[in-house]
């Protein structure tokens, strides 16, 4: 069993996003890092292939710098590694990223696919659901945990009336929420070993998708709209004057 | 333009998030059509202003979520140039597959919406915001609260399609809720603890106000991390749950980006934090500098006597 993990390279949640000249300023981001529900998809990957054997593929698509964050992926245990070259994911609209996805799923013969519930830049959550359905896979969404019995997987996810514990089979594809599962940092041997791992690199025409007509234009990007400077109470007695402006100024209570 | 709106709806009854899809709708120069998945909701949804009619889907594959056949059984009673559903879980997984399905692209959770289409939402979880020109047809997610309800003066017609689909994701447990406490997502008003409030005991403090003032109780990371009692459904932020709710109230959370990620778009904050200098301050509308041991009796005392 082949388990492909799809891995996006994004922003450190800690780093500053500048926007100069109407468009965000990646060369200004501080630190790139996998987006992090994608983490506990790559964990969870890990854990299934220790207890169920197979292995992992790690995939990206991305720019160069994202070979980065295969290779630490490589750290951890992906047995081996894909890149689809694109400089600008910006210029993709979500049919596109989905359909390079899917293609470069398909070009490892993977049935099963792990990616996060969404990418910590765009926050959209597309990925998941569309991949699955270019697959003719079944999509699960919100998971935190997977097992499998042969062909057959079963999944904790969450749901707004408490969580759920769902069966598949395979081809299937699992979006991952945060769960509870510890991930595992990168050993001294995982390191070197990730070093000698080459990735597959390949471009987006070499899957048979065209990039050329994004239905989606970015017009601009704007820093957050400024909120007005709050107001600062101090100590207890205020706080009947808050409960007060909740009611007549806010009016939220 | 024609506009098909995806009800947020369940079991029950209407979300009241879905006269705000139409409200979004509306926005864009469309009378939508508004498809109630297994027939929920639809006595609500015939009553909100200018939609023109209500299409209740109903068929076996609604007994349990399988968003792949939902969306396929709802793509093919929708028409549309634009089909609008809520950014919550369900209604982005809809959205997007009912996107793949009909090759159309997709865009999240929509904070602003102009004839056009141009679209405005936040990324890189609110640090930036996205103006963009979308070609129809596509699909789009609106977040909660960023659009205005649309009244509950209509009279649209109603029809119902029986309409459903291969269901490949059979639910084997479903694990009861710890609580039956309302959750933050959900929820309008969200009173959320940190790790400043010492003990997972003490977040009964928070569920009294909440039970006044009918909010769900939230929880930053390190208090979700920190305690087995503080379940991570509880979470909010940048791993966790991203909240849009009328009122946000943060006690004895520091205020970290990630924390900010998933509630800084909430439209008034207070908070309540013993150190002046917590960045949690930075965004709040209203910020308390006090331990919670003397705020939280003194704000549950407050609010008791609305
Ligand atoms: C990849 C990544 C993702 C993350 N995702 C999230 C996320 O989704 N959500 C999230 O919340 N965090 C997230 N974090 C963690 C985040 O960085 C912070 O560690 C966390 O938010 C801190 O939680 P806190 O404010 O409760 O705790 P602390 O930072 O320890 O703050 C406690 C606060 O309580 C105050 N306090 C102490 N005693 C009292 C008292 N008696 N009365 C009043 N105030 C008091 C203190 O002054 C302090 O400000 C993430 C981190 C990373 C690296
Ligand atoms: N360019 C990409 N390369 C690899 N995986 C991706 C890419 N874009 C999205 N994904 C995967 O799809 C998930 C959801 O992304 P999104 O739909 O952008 O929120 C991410 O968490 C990743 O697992």
């Amino acid at each position: 069993m082949t388990i492909a993990v799809l891995l996006k390279q994004v922003p450190d949640t800690t780093s500053k996003i500048s926007v100069s000249g109407g468009r965000v300023d990646e060369s200004a981001v501080s630190k790139w890092s996998m987006s992090p529900y994608d983490e506990y998809a790559l964990e969870s990957a890990l854990q299934l292939k220790e207890s169920g054997g197979g292995d992992v593929v790690a995939i990206t698509c991305g720019p160069a710098r994202a070979a980065k964050m295969l290779t630490d992926a490589a750290a951890v245990g992906a047995d081996s590694l894909l890149h689809v070259l694109v400089e600008d994911l910006n210029a993709l609209d979500s049919t596109q990223v989905q359909a390079i996805l899917a293609a470069a799923v398909s070009h490892c013969s993977a049935q099963v696919v792990f990616c996060g519930k969404q990418a910590a830049d765009t926050n959209a959550g597309s990925t998941g659901p569309g991949v699955a359905h270019l697959m003719g896979a079944s999509c699960v969404t919100m998971v935190s945990e997977v097992a499998s019995e042969g062909d057959s997987f079963t999944a904790m996810r969450a749901s707004s009336g408490g969580d759920q514990r769902v069966a598949v089979s395979a081809p299937c594809l699992f979006a991952f929420d945060k769960g509870t599962t510890e991930l595992r940092r990168p050993n001294v041997r995982g390191i070197m070993m990730a070093k000698k791992k080459v990735a597959e690199t390949l471009g987006a025409s070499d899957l048979g998708v065209d990039t050329s007509a994004s239905s989606v234009s970015v017009d601009s990007h704007s820093p957050p709209p400024e909120k007005p400077p709050g107001q600062r109470f101090e100590g207890v007695d205020s706080v009947a004057v808050v409960v007060s402006k909740l009611r007549d100024e806010a009016n939220v209570i | 333009m024609d506009v098909t709106v995806i009800a947020e709806s369940s079991e029950n009854g209407l979300h009241p998030v879905t006269a705000q899809l139409v409200g979004a709708a509306v926005a864009i120069g469309g009378a939508p059509t508004v498809l109630c998945a297994g027939g929920w909701g639809v006595e609500d949804a015939v009553s909100i202003s200018g939609v023109a009619k209500v299409i209740s889907v109903v068929g076996d594959c609604f007994g349990s979520f399988d968003g792949g056949a939902w969306a396929e059984a709802l793509s093919s009673a929708s028409g549309g140039d634009v089909i609008i559903a809520a950014a919550t879980p369900a209604g982005r997984e809809i959205a997007a597959t009912i996107a793949a399905i009909r090759g159309i692209p997709i865009v999240q959770d929509v904070t602003g919406l102009a004839p056009g289409i141009s679209v405005t939402r936040p990324i890189y979880s609110g640090k930036a915001i996205e103006s963009s020109t979308v070609g129809t047809p596509c699909a789009i997610t609106v977040r909660a609260n960023a659009f205005d309800a649309a009244g509950e003066d209509g009279s649209a017609e109603v029809s119902t399609v029986n309409q459903s689909a291969d269901v490949a994701v059979a639910v084997r447990e479903a694990i009861a809720k710890a609580s039956e406490r309302l959750d933050v997502a959900e929820a309008d008003i969200i009173i959320s603890g940190g790790r400043g409030m010492g003990d997972p005991a003490n977040f009964s403090h928070l569920e009294e106000i909440a039970d006044i003032i009918g909010a769900a109780v939230g929880a930053s990371r390190a208090a979700v991390d920190t305690w087995d009692e503080i379940p991570h459904g509880m979470q909010v932020g940048q791993t966790g749950k991203t909240v849009t709710p009328s009122l946000y109230i943060a006690v004895g959370i520091s205020g970290a980006i990630q924390h900010l990620a998933g509630m800084r778009t909430s439209k008034y904050i207070v908070a309540i934090n013993k150190d002046p200098d917590a960045p949690i301050f930075g965004v709040a509308d209203y910020g308390i500098v006090a331990t919670w041991e003397d705020a939280l009796p003194a704000l549950k005392a407050e609010l008791g006597k609305l």
